[in-house]
């Protein structure tokens, strides 16, 4: 996973609440069986009208948003299906941090495994960065927990534990082969009929 | 200190870590299925794993599998070569890492929320994971069963362990009897349409009280399929005779049923002070439920108006859903119905919506699918008579698999049609694009169907 400690970009922002999984990657993408390839097919059904043309009032297909690389968006996001295909479809599209009002828990581990920063801020600090220009940038502190917009500063909450892996880019299955033995003692004392 | 069932089976599991902090935890079941599982059996190549208990994981197609009317009994039928592709390559890998797979055709195949209980592999205090966020379904049956992402899945293919942090526990205390005709379905949208489509986040949902004890086993699964669409990754009901009885003889079940008895049966919450939160619903109250927007909690009971428009979310799923504020449910032109999906595509689903169409015509201007949710069930169904019920009423009587529940298939619901569907995700083109679902229990969806728009089932049952 690629580290993150701090980033500094520009921003886009998509306020609604409840973004489901399907909004961000519509299924008909689901059937690569490749991690990458996916930035053409996020938010598929809202860049793109009928005709397949791009949608001009879409914030993401706006030119002065191009190369933003974190999103700014309402509460709930990600919530649904699970597919890991919305974490591979942000990425690819360049977002590097997600700034949410809160996340669905699957969502949220996804991001965890990809190297995407979900942060926590509250609707007023959110309403705030939704607003900034589109040339502006923000800075997200992760060893500080702080997201800095010009004079302003917010502080997010963030789990230890991933937060070191965000900073260390630890690969999980690495990290869990430290406890085979662990692993194979607690298989020997699992009850008989499930053995 | 007072444990939930929830508590109990998750300390049993504990490898590593404290509560606080992400704990390794050990997984008694993997099911895996087509559409996220190819990355993960890549990532294992590419770094040379292997699958650590090819004995605990289980695969079956679902997603991508067409259900036309004729028997869809070999991958030659996919003419999509991109599902295709995705279906060979789950066999290949099943192959290569030694997985047991219920492939296209064969008896055991079906939709992966309704074999593994189906097989009896779903069992009472195990931990079930599955590339799927409706693996809460199997929380009916009193295990922690919950969705994760591809690289989870990978991980658990590698390792046969996950690493989580232990929600919070809410008690969902529901109790008296249902009025006819309203059934589970309606009792879990009623929760979503009342407290929110992320009230459950951080939180395993735990259902109990006397009304949940009177539901059956098949009943129960509906509940816990859609705590996810509250928000919640896992839904759980206490096992019980119900469910020991539901488990014992299937296929996977454990050989010494004693001995699993008397394990399950410590698996019970001590007391209410072990949970965090508790929410209380009279059942008595309770009426049936429909889906009006683009998110589960749009929905609103068969009494009440659609809501006015207060912010934008709301505006922007009247005018996709082609609706406004102020109607009622009855006034909703119903123009196909779907019955399937891991919600309510199990028989005794079927047998609820065949009861109220038995006799009648779909309304002229519908079309009706019935799409069983696995083999078996199909099966059952037509020993019963049910395929024939549907067929003389106007319905197709499908092929089991996901089919319009997500349409990635070639089974979609057209633009602009609304659709009563037993599903449970009213998303926007999640049926297929600029189709509008409508989410009711099997026995509305039967009534729509055959009146051409939404009728109050208690009046009818
Ligand atoms: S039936 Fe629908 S919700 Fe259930 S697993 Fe299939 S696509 Fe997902």
């Amino acid at each position: 996973m690629d580290p993150i400690t701090v980033h500094t970009g520009r921003t886009v922002a998509l306020m609604n609440d409840n973004i489901d999984t399907d909004q961000i990657i519509p299924k008909q993408f689901l059937k690569n069986i490749l991690k990458t390839g996916y930035a053409n097919s996020l938010f598929f059904d809202w860049r793109y009208d009928d005709a397949g043309k791009p949608n001009k009032d879409f914030e993401l297909n706006k030119p002065e948003r191009q190369g933003a690389s974190i999103l700014i968006t309402g509460s709930n996001f990600g919530c649904g299906s699970s597919r890991e295909h919305a974490a591979w479809a942000l990425k690819d599209w360049g977002f590097r941090v997600i700034i949410a009002g809160g996340y669905s828990d699957i969502f949220y581990m996804n991001c965890t495994k990809n190297g995407i920063l979900p942060v926590v801020l509250p609707q007023n600090a959110r309403d705030y960065l939704a607003k900034i220009a589109s040339q502006e940038e923000i800075t997200i502190d992760l060893p500080n927990q702080e997201v800095c917009c010009g004079k302003e500063k917010y502080h997010f909450d963030f789990d230890q534990t991933w937060k070191q892996k965000f900073i260390n880019g630890d690969d999980d299955i690495d990290i869990t082969m430290a406890y085979q033995q662990q692993i194979e003692e607690y298989e020997q004392k699992l009850p008989v009929f499930w053995q | 200190m007072a444990s939930t069932i929830f508590d109990k089976i998750w300390q049993n599991h504990v490898i590593e870590g404290n509560e606080g902090e992400p704990q390794l935890l050990y997984v008694d079941l993997h099911l895996v299925h087509e559409v996220t599982s190819p990355q993960a059996f890549e990532g294992l190549r590419e770094n040379n794993r292997k699958v650590r208990r090819p004995d605990k994981t289980f695969a079956t197609v679902d997603h991508n599998v067409p259900t036309n009317p004729s028997p869809v009994d070999s991958i030659e039928n996919i003419h999509d070569k991109i599902s295709r592709l995705q279906v060979e390559t789950l066999q290949n890998n099943c192959q290569e890492f030694g997985i047991k797979m219920a492939g296209i055709g064969a008896k055991d195949q079906g939709i992966v929320h309704v074999i593994g209980p189906q097989l009896g592999l779903s069992q009472p205090g195990k931990i079930i994971v599955c590339g799927d966020s409706h693996t809460s379904t199997h929380g009916g049956l009193g295990a922690i069963a919950f969705g994760i992402g591809t690289s989870e899945v990978e991980h658990v293919l590698a390792t046969q362990t996950i690493w989580q942090m232990k929600p919070k526990n809410m008690g969902i205390k529901i109790q008296g009897k249902l009025a006819k005709g309203v059934s589970s379905k309606d009792i879990i949208m009623h929760l979503i349409a009342k407290y929110g489509a992320n009230f459950g986040v951080g939180y395993a949902l735990e259902f109990y009280g006397d009304t949940i004890e009177d539901l059956s086993q098949e009943a129960r699964m509906t509940i816990t399929n859609m705590a996810i669409e509250g928000g919640a990754k896992v839904g759980i009901i206490k096992p019980d005779e119900k469910t020991f009885e539901y488990v014992a003889g299937r296929k996977y079940a454990p050989e010494d049923m004693d001995a699993a008895i008397a394990y399950w049966s410590q698996l019970y919450t001590d007391s209410e002070e072990a949970f965090d939160k508790i929410i209380t619903v009279d059942a008595t109250q309770l009426e049936p439920y429909v889906s009006w927007g683009t998110n589960p909690a749009m929905a609103v009971s068969f009494s009440e108006k659609l809501p006015k428009i207060t912010d934008s979310n709301i505006k922007q799923a009247y005018e996709y859903m082609g609706l406004e504020p102020g109607i009622k449910v009855e006034n909703i032109p119903v123009e196909w119905i779907f019955i399937g999906s891991c919600t309510n595509g199990r028989l005794e689903d079927l047998k609820k919506a065949a009861e109220v169409i038995k006799g009648h015509k779909l309304a002229p201007n519908v079309t009706g699918w019935v799409v069983p949710g696995s083999r078996s069930v199909k099966t059952q169904a037509e020993k019963l008579g049910l395929d024939k019920i549907f067929i003389d009423a106007g319905c197709e009587w499908r092929d089991p698999g996901c089919s319009a529940c997500l349409a990635m298939n070639p089974d979609k619901i057209p633009a602009g049609i609304h659709c009563a569907s037993t599903t449970n995700r009213n998303f926007e083109g999640r049926q297929g694009a600029n189709a509008r679902t409508h989410l009711a229990s099997p026995a509305m969806v039967a009534a729509a169907g055959i009146n051409g728009h939404f009728v109050d089932i208690r009046k009818i049952s």
